[in-house]
């Protein structure tokens, strides 16, 4: 009985803990720009992308300089 | 309605912008919701760098009308419309169609300030005795 309760608990720690790892790799937010174009067209630039390296030191640099 | 008024009524109505501010299409500051007329210039600079930079990006030519720039620690809106921009920034994960929408409010509210004293100054009669002296030159 006792071996039972420890095997239950096991499982159910281990579950949690898979649960919120898996959530924190698939949730993490990526760094993105989305750009609108006055023709209605719109552009997503995506973290890792040539360009959206080029302008995300700027954003960065925008939000410091607004929160200091 | 003036840039501070507008501006004032941006950050009562959206509790998701942290700070704003309104800018001239060559890049003089309006208006702005920050203390310090440096970092709301900076602010200005950066977001002209990001709307020169992002239309660049796509070979077809074209005019950036707004951008968001989204990152894990916060948001960053530019929007220009009819020679006046806007940049604002965010806290994480905000409601893009809601702020985008609070921004173009903004930039019409202050648009139209500037616009209001110029029609009444068209449309002010002229004093009587003025009139009199024109009429009277032409009999």
């Amino acid at each position: 009985m006792r071996r039972k309760a420890i095997a239950l608990a096991g499982f159910v720690t281990g579950a949690v803990a898979g649960s919120v790892l898996y959530r924190r790799s698939v949730g993490r937010r990526r760094d993105r720009i989305d750009v609108y174009f006055d023709d209605g067209s719109m552009v997503s630039l995506v973290e890792g992308s040539p360009e959206a390296d080029r302008l995300m030191p700027v954003v960065r640099e925008l939000l410091a300089t607004a929160r200091r | 309605m003036d840039a501070a008024q507008a501006l004032a009524d941006l950050t009562e109505i959206s509790s998701q912008i942290e700070c704003a501010v309104l800018f001239t299409e060559g890049g003089d500051v309006l208006g702005s919701t920050l203390e310090s007329e440096e970092a709301a210039a900076a602010l200005v600079r950066g977001a002209g760098e990001l709307l020169e930079a992002a239309g660049s990006f796509r070979s077809e030519g074209g005019r950036v009308t707004q951008l968001e720039a989204s990152t894990p620690d916060g948001s960053v809106f530019v929007v220009r419309d009819g020679g006046r921009g806007i940049v604002a920034t965010t806290a994480p994960q905000p409601t893009v169609g809601l702020v985008f929408y609070d921004l173009k409010s903004c930039l019409r509210s202050a648009a139209e300030a500037e616009e209001k004293p110029k029609r009444r100054r068209r449309a002010a009669p002229k004093p009587a005795q003025e009139q009199e002296e024109e009429s009277g030159g032409e009999a």
